[in-house]
């Protein structure tokens, strides 16, 4: 597998790992409710595995439509979907479930993590890269592995490898910012650094929705 | 109405909210009050707390309800700082808009302070008839922001009977989402709710049915212990009801509930406005027992005062005392100060909670009440008594308005109340509870209405400015022309 789209994969993990919505804020919520620096780190894996959770369905919904479909309706597809979920993040940049309170098992925070890593797209924003786009490119660059079909989807064992590296990447960002946060920044800063990314988040989709369209 | 970065009024802690910039600006409902039926409508009061402002303490502004007789009652922001609980986090949202319930009308009125503070607007009115269709619920009484929702309670059904409850507004278009409980249990009586967020808890309250309070207090249901005596816990994440906590049938009118601020802790108070064994009023506090299941404890009895009976109102003349009412109380954010106030004896009590099993007064101030008449150090007689009590952030100001609810007014204070808000300053040592005296601090009488309800504070300046604890200012303006008695 290529470089460039796992260091895309990589760098999407580590913006999801800092996003504070999509959990380690509620690991830090759930340390200082318990005034226990081991409540952040358990709640830590099952947001993960949540997360991966996600990915994955929309991992597994990609592949196998690579196996059945053709490359070109796929990309159009998932270009419709792509554009289609960012005009809906423009419109409603707050819908998601509301779900769960401060006392959660670790199934419901695994839970809760799906849910909200579904709602912001998180899964989703991972197809193009899956679908091969930027990876092809980075194929016909490397002549000496040209691939069978430099277009298609990617295979089980490479997206399994994206979504392993997204995950690491994620876990590994969320734990050193939620440990940080709890034992040394504490939450006052967040006031003033928590920017608001919406509006980008959700351009994201159209710009990712656009480049699978014509690429 | 989204924000780029967290609405400086939203606080991650209560320490933080305690540290921040004063308040500038108070908002307190006032009570439109007339004879034969010609009464102007409600309105919503703008009040001046710049202490650098030459309008400072007066009503700078009223915004009159297009309606008669909706009753204001306990108002709140659309949004505060649960939007940042960490399962849901909407810190771009902005705390802007005032939900103000008509407790008589059951109207809700939506106001946006945000273009200009001083002039609110209202841009949305909930009428009665879609509350009753969404949710089976009709006098609107409190409201309180929630992470997923603007939550709202109500006395009783459109009939005026019960069960009251809540039901949930959505935080962006403020539509009637429905009635909040699945399972109500044995809950029928409602007053207020609040929540320890930490524990998915929600604590509520009891004081009667429509029917049971909107003709004033009825005697024979008091005596025959009829009114609210129980608090009830939910479960917030299923919304069922798993706890009845008995106070005692004798303890008359369970209503404002105080839970601390630090959620971690779970324990928290609420005022009984009287005991029909004595007619003492009290304050429980209740806890969460190790087993998850909570207790409630009575931790402070206040007693009854000997009074002629010529002098008491009608109700009250064949018991010769005069009733101390607790109808309101309030903690302070550090969690360490509780105020109660006696609405009946005139007086605004302070305890030192730092030990909440065991409080200890520490300070007293009397102004009005139904016998005592205390006047103001510096407007002179005033009337009704303490009721809506409301703090600053940094525990230092009080304010207090003289309000219950208007057939009560009128059936414990006979000639009618006219309306005050005061200000007492509330100093760091043992005792220090006063009211300034100088002019520019004296009660705020408006015409013919009455104020009542809380007075809320809008979004302060989001720069920390913790005060010396040691240098009390005495009073906020022309300090040469006032003295600070520490009173009680």
């Amino acid at each position: 597998m290529e470089t460039l789209p796992l260091v895309t994969v990589a760098l999407l993990g580590a913006y999801h790992g800092l996003n504070p919505a999509m959990g380690w804020l509620f690991a830090v919520g759930l340390g200082m409710q318990d005034r226990d620096r081991r409540s952040v780190l358990r709640a830590l894996p099952p947001i993960a595995a949540g997360h991966e959770l996600a990915i994955a369905l929309v991992a597994t919904l990609v592949v196998g439509a690579g196996l059945l479909a053709d490359p070109r309706p796929l990309k159009l597809g998932a270009a419709a979907v792509l554009i289609g979920f960012g005009i809906f993040r423009f419109a409603k940049p707050r819908a998601h479930p509301r779900w769960t309170t401060m006392r959660v098992t670790r199934k419901e925070l695994a839970w809760w993590s799906f849910l909200m890593s579904s709602a912001h797209g998180a899964g989703l924003m991972v197809a193009p890269i899956l679908l091969g786009i930027g990876g092809a490119e980075s194929a016909h660059a490397h002549t000496g592995h040209t691939h069978d079909h430099p277009d298609a989807a990617m295979g089980l064992a490479d997206a399994a490898l994206a979504i392993t590296v997204h995950v690491a990447a994620m876990l590994a960002v969320m734990g050193l910012v939620a440990l940080a946060v709890y034992e040394k920044l504490g939450l006052t800063s967040l006031r003033k650094a928590w920017i608001n990314s919406d509006q980008f988040w959700a351009a994201a989709f159209l710009v990712a929705g656009t480049v699978t369209l014509i690429s | 109405m989204s924000r780029i970065t967290p609405d400086p009024s939203f606080y991650a802690t209560a320490a933080q909210a305690a540290a921040a910039a004063p308040e500038q600006l108070a908002y307190v409902a006032t009570i439109g009050v007339g004879d034969n039926g010609n009464s102007p409508p409600d309105a919503l009061g703008v009040l001046d707390l710049d202490p650098g402002s030459s309008s400072y303490g007066r009503i700078v502004n009223r915004v009159e309800m297009p309606n008669v007789g909706d009753e204001l009652h306990h108002f709140g922001w659309n949004a505060c700082s649960s939007a940042l609980c960490p399962w849901m986090p909407h810190p771009h949202v902005e705390r802007r808009y005032l939900v103000v319930p008509g407790l008589r009308s059951s109207r809700v009125y939506v106001l946006d302070t945000g273009d200009d503070p001083q002039n609110p607007r209202i841009v949305k009115t909930i009428e009665p008839e879609e509350i009753a269709r969404r949710t089976g619920y009709s006098r609107v009484h409190t409201v309180h922001c929630g992470p997923d929702g603007i939550y709202v309670n109500a006395l009783g059904n459109p009939e005026g009977d019960g069960p009251g409850g809540i039901f949930v507004l959505d935080h962006d278009t403020f539509q009637v989402k429905g009635t909040w409980e699945r399972d109500r249990g044995p809950q029928e009586l409602a007053y207020d709710f609040w929540w320890h967020l930490g524990y998915d808890r929600v604590i509520t309250s009891e004081w009667g049915t429509p029917k049971m309070i909107e003709a004033g207090a009825n005697p024979e249901l008091l005596l025959d212990n009829k009114y609210g005596h129980k608090l009830h816990v939910f479960d917030m994440k299923r919304r069922r009801h798993v706890q009845e906590i008995e106070l005692g049938a004798e303890h008359q009118m369970v209503l404002e509930l105080r839970p601390a601020h630090d959620p971690a802790e779970a324990y928290g108070f609420s005022g009984v406005v009287v005991s029909t064994a004595d007619l003492s009023a009290s304050v429980f506090l209740w806890e969460r027992r190790t087993d998850g299941g909570f207790a409630a404890r009575k931790v402070i009895s206040i007693p009854a005062e000997p009074a002629d009976p010529d002098l008491l109102p009608e109700a009250l003349k064949q018991f010769g005392a005069v009733p101390p009412f607790v109808t309101d109380i309030a903690l302070s954010v550090d969690d360490r100060s509780l105020y109660v106030s006696c609405w009946g004896t005139g007086e605004l009590r302070r305890y030192d909670v730092s030990d909440p099993r065991n409080p200890r007064e520490t300070g007293s101030v009397r102004i009005g009440g139904m016998v005592n008449n205390s006047p103001h150090p510096a407007a002179g007689p005033v009337n009704g008594g303490p009721q809506m009590v409301e703090l600053s952030r940094d525990g230092r100001r009080v304010y207090l308005t003289n309000s219950l609810y208007r057939s009560w007014d009128d059936q414990f204070y006979p000639d009618g109340i006219r309306g005050w808000l005061v200000k007492l300053d509330a100093g760091q040592t043992a005792r220090s509870l006063w009211i300034p005296t100088c002019l520019s601090n004296s009660p705020t009488v408006s015409g013919p209405t009455r104020s009542a309800c809380r007075a809320a504070t809008p979004r302060p300046t989001p720069t920390a400015s913790p005060t010396e604890p040691d240098q009390w200012r005495p009073c906020l303006s022309s300090p040469s022309r006032c003295s600070a008695p520490t009173m009680g």
